[in-house]
């Protein structure tokens, strides 16, 4: 008696050709996917949750449409991973790395059924993006001296960065927003110490930075509504009745009396606590917590603006600005700022504040490492010559995989052609053919749709953001080229909830 | 299905519901048992050998892990089969005893099931079929021996342990920077090993892994990184030559375990209460500073208020960190753990040269540092790369390498790797089959085939002739005399492994033959298997 099975019941065995079809199919149905949001042309996704009230988002962000996508392949799952650890790292580039890795796998597929082993195609692949990421580091412009000219490029990059998204109307006031928002940090990458408000209403042109710090709360009653020169206190601390921590205390009395005795000694405690904060000498009072009718109460007396139920975020940024009572210690207090966006509705307000995201993580990043790149294409053509140089030099059956390289950086410019409504093999090729020339500018000019000067048009890349598509891209698609087999447990058996 | 019977011409029930149970016996049995041990076998045979592919598997709850490791391959793979089971259990005594060679071990048991099937077709019996394979092993073992090579290193000298690490990691996918990855498994096992007494606690090393950046960045601390961050925003992010108050109590009031009541009653009760609360929070705080202490380190949470005092008193703390991090930390600063603030003297504080906080890429990860430290003892590897998977992957083959190197350095035995040894055991085993009189001079010839296995699956997974390969190396090594004759996997052009430096430890490649035949043994008495059928 032969046995079949080993594995467990609904688990399901997939082996050679047939797991290597299933990882290229899934991995490059998810490339199909959002390969249409790539570029400035590129078009949104709603997204529609599955949860209660069927919540709708509108997104052209890579990370943020693989996110909500419930997948099954699992080859599918190792892009989705890719494109959510670009976005954590350097925060754009989600839709270019996937797609890269997805060409790639293309690339491959067409290998492996010319009987080229996997193993052979991921050493040519290794090569190839080693060559690649060489090019580029020829070709990169450093800008860290001359502080005049690194604020444009970091005005050009936040410009790049949003023309793709739907801020690209006012891409000019954004960029000037995040620059700004970004130079304040001066070289940290906390993000968190920009605050993002949306307020609907008004136009995206409407939104402002604003130098300090703005809290999305209101002042307690009868207290006064503008305080200059404040001096404000930050706190944690319950402005209700403070509990007794102690374990196992309660209450116990047996009259009326008791009770009222004990409630005046906690209203004593209460005065004698906003005594001791007033006696600070504030004259302002930001709390985590809730503070209750009869404190605030004490507050408005005194003339204190009190603020309750500041949230978490809030607070730590809020005494991260004016170096208050619990800031003391800190060295640098004046770097926060505050962006307040408005537009027509929340979907828009959302996005505009995933864009918003997007552009500032870049240029924090790019603060960090100067270096900068064209854009618009540019970088994939400059990589896919030296690579086809590569191919041509190097003997055995890794050129070809070398080769397929090459095509699959061409693919993004393709796409971002495609996606524009141009023709897109008219103008791969006369790109081709600007960059046999030393020293080429020239990328796809989507506004006019033909090849332009990407210098002249101010387009430009981080080397991060590329360097980090380049690798990881690279890195996904070998993993799964080397799989020749899948195996598939049995889903987890969720319990019938009736 | 035998049944007894009573004087009545009853049956007598000897199993339990007899009816709804499926029973194989004889050399059905032992048929069933050796086809699913070859099967597991066949799906890791294509993962041997730096061409081997990787697998791809799914768990239940849709994670996906893609891994070449043997152990780990076997261990997710949701195995129902009893015989299978085995298997698992092979590769996984394989991976806690040597740590490395997983994958090989259960391609050998296979190969030698697939030479037993042959042996009972020809109606040998299956137990003088294990007595052949024990002879064969125990010849296979000595033989081992005899072309091992001991090789020297020191604190100094790390470049054998490297070559050796290298040929590991070199199966693997993070292969692209194997040179440093193994550099990085030797120095870490060097810091914490004791060469006088031969022994590596690899507890002692940590392997930590945070997504994002390249495999090149992965790293080396001497010291401890601990996953969190300091329980106030506003801490300092850095300290020098920290103290480090290293507390299992929180800093909360305190909860006897007795139930126990606090009566309010009178107003007089309650503010003495709240005075003896806050006296209680300063006391804890100023019980730190008094020691001397500069960090502290607990294991369970705080209070607000404590909090703030800490923050107020300028003593940085860190809180909800790990019992095992809580540990290492106390190894490597040479401080004890404190389980009650009155137990804190000045000589419990571990010591660190720098503690600092490091945070990563847009998110808010943040990373704690703690080096310099007092007994450089512990160490941890820092791994970064593109993602989760790779991530993942790498601990396994950074595992792998370092118990590599610590076998190295428990007994600093090699031998040649490539199928090199294996196929010098099987001439050794084929030349002594022909002295043993009996049905046992079978079986012993079998394991001979058996071991070529290896070599074969080597060579076919680099796109070799398998059959051709191996018998040019064979022929090779018998003409020559030379056993470090190996499949050249690579190709680099040259046979000789020893030219190719590639090595593997002795232990290693001795447990795998004694593993195997072990369990091939095991798996040839069988012969009855009784097995509730489904319904």
């Amino acid at each position: 008696m032969a046995v079949d099975r080993i594995l467990k019941d609904d688990a399901s065995e997939e082996k050679g050709e047939r797991a290597r079809m299933a990882s290229f199919v899934g991995a490059i149905a998810i490339t199909d996917l959002i390969k249409t949001t790539l570029g400035p042309k590129g078009m949104d996704k709603i997204l529609q949750s599955t949860g209660r009230g069927h919540e709708v988002t509108v997104t052209n962000d890579g990370a943020t449409i693989l996110k909500s996508l419930h997948i099954d392949n699992p080859a599918a799952k190792v892009l989705i991973d890719i494109s959510k650890v670009q976005d954590d790292e350097v925060g754009d580039g989600t839709t270019s790395v996937v797609v890269l890795a997805g060409e790639l796998l293309r690339e491959a597929e067409k290998l492996v059924a010319a009987k080229i082993h996997p193993m052979t195609i991921i050493s040519g692949f290794r090569m190839a993006a080693e060559c690649a990421r060489n090019a580029l580091l020829q070709r990169v412009v450093d800008n860290k001296e001359n502080a005049e000219k690194f604020k444009s490029d970091l005005m050009k990059i936040a410009m790049t960065t949003l023309s793709s998204k739907i801020l690209s109307q006012d891409k000019e006031h954004f960029a000037q927003l995040a620059v700004d928002a970004v130079m304040r940090l001066k070289g940290s990458t906390n993000l968190e110490a920009i605050q993002i408000i949306k307020k609907p209403g008004g136009s995206l042109k409407d939104s402002f930075l604003d130098e300090g710090f703005i809290l999305d709360k209101k002042i307690g009653v009868g207290q006064p509504k503008r305080i200059e020169n404040a001096k404000i206190l930050v706190a944690n601390t319950a402005m209700d009745t403070d509990k007794v921590k102690i374990y196992g205390a309660r209450v116990r009395v047996d009259s009326m009396a008791k009770v009222a005795q004990i409630e005046a000694a906690e209203k004593e405690k209460m005065k004698e606590k906003v005594q001791k904060i007033i006696g600070h000498g504030i004259n302002c009072f930001v709390n985590r917590q809730l503070i209750y009718n009869f404190p605030e109460e004490l507050f408005a007396d005194a003339g204190v603006l009190a603020i309750e139920h500041a949230d978490f975020d809030g607070i730590e940024r809020l005494a991260l600005v004016t170096g208050g009572e619990i800031a003391s210690t800190f060295d640098n207090p004046e770097s926060a700022c505050t962006i307040v966006l408005r537009g027509a509705s929340h979907h828009v307000l959302d996005e505009a504040e995933r864009s918003l995201h997007d552009a500032l993580c870049v240029l924090s990043q790019t603060v960090n490492d100067t270096r900068v790149l064209l854009g618009g294409g540019w970088p994939e053509m400059v990589m896919a010559k030296e690579v086809d140089e590569l191919a041509r030099k190097t003997p055995g059956k890794k050129s070809h995989a070398i080769e397929a390289f090459s095509r699959a950086l061409i693919a993004i410019p393709t796409i971002i052609a495609d996606n524009a409504g141009l023709d897109s093999a008219d103008l791969v090729a006369k790109l081709r053919a600007e960059h046999h020339k030393e020293g080429c500018n020239a990328g796809i000019d989507v506004i006019t749709g033909s090849v332009g000067d990407m210098a002249e048009l101010g387009i430009s890349e981080a080397f991060k953001v590329k360097q980090a598509v380049l690798l990881s891209a690279t890195e996904a698609a070998e993993m799964i080229l080397r799989v020749d087999e899948i195996i598939t447990c049995a889903p987890r058996r969720r319990e019938d909830r009736m | 299905m035998a049944l007894a019977f009573d004087e009545y011409g009853r049956p007598f029930i000897i199993l339990k519901e007899q009816e709804s149970k499926t029973r194989l016996r004889g050399i059905e049995a032992q048929k069933a048992n050796i086809s699913a041990g070859k099967a597991v076998a066949r799906i890791l045979r294509t993962s041997l050998g730096p061409k081997g592919m990787d697998k791809m598997l799914q768990s239940p709850d849709g994670d996906v892990t893609i891994t070449n490791d043997g152990a780990t391959i076997l261990e997710q793979m949701d195995v129902d089969n009893q015989i299978a089971k085995l298997m698992v259990e092979l590769s996984r005594s394989q991976d806690y005893e040597i740590g490395d060679g997983t994958t090989g071990v259960v391609v050998m048991a296979g190969a030698l099931l697939e030479q037993a099937e042959r042996l009972l077709e020809r109606g040998i019996h299956p137990i003088r079929i294990a007595e052949g394979y024990e002879v064969a092993s125990r010849i296979a073992f000595e033989h081992l021996e005899r072309i091992a090579q001991k090789f020297d290193f020191g604190p100094a000298n790390i470049e054998p342990l490297v070559q050796t690490c290298m040929t590991t990691l070199s199966s693997k996918i993070v292969n692209r920077c194997k040179r440093s990855l193994a550099e990085i498994s030797v120095k870490a096992v060097l810091a914490v090993a004791d060469l006088e007494r031969k022994d590596v606690n690899l507890d002692l090393i940590k392997v930590e892994g945070k997504v994002g950046g390249k495999l090149e960045d992965t790293e080396l601390i001497y010291g401890i990184t601990v996953d969190k961050d300091m329980s106030h925003p506003q801490m300092p992010k850095q300290i020098k030559d920290a103290k480090i108050a290293i507390l299992t109590c929180p800093f909360e009031p305190p909860k006897p375990k007795t139930k126990h009541k606090v009566d309010i009653d009178t107003v007089e009760k309650f503010q003495t209460l709240r005075q003896q609360e806050q006296k209680y929070f300063d006391d804890m705080v100023q019980k730190c500073k008094d020691v001397g202490s500069t960090l502290v380190i607990c294991q369970w949470g705080f209070d607000d208020e404590a909090n703030h005092l800490l923050m107020h008193r300028n003593l940085p703390a860190v809180r909800w960190v790990g019992g095992v991090e809580l540990e290492l930390i106390a190894i490597a600063t040479g401080g004890r753990i404190v389980p009650r603030f009155q137990e804190l003297t000045p000589e419990k504080l571990g010591k660190a040269g720098l503690v600092r906080e490091r945070s990563f890429g847009t998110t808010k990860d943040k990373m704690l540092y703690i080096e310099h430290c007092a007994n450089s003892r512990a160490v941890t590897i820092f791994i970064r790369g593109g993602n989760k998977m790779m991530i993942e992957e790498t601990k396994r083959s950074i595992h792998d390498a370092l118990c590599v190197a610590r076998n190295l350095i428990r007994n600093n035995s090699i031998v040649y790797g490539g199928g090199s040894a294996e196929i010098s055991c099987s001439i050794a085993v084929e030349a002594a089959a022909d002295k043993y009189p009996g049905v046992e001079q079978y079986a012993i010839r079998a394991f001979a085939d058996a071991l070529d296995a290896v070599p074969m699956a080597l060579a076919e997974n680099s796109g070799l002739q398998p059959i051709e390969t191996l018998s040019a190396v064979k022929s090779q090594q018998i003409k020559e005399n030379n056993p470090h004759c190996g499949i050249d996997c690579n190709d680099v052009g040259t046979n000789d492994m020893r030219e190719q430096n590639v090595f593997e430890t002795l232990i290693g490649k001795q447990q795998q033959i004694l593993l195997a035949t072990q369990v091939v043994k095991m798996i040839l008495k069988i012969d009855d298997v009784i097995s509730p059928s489904e319904y």
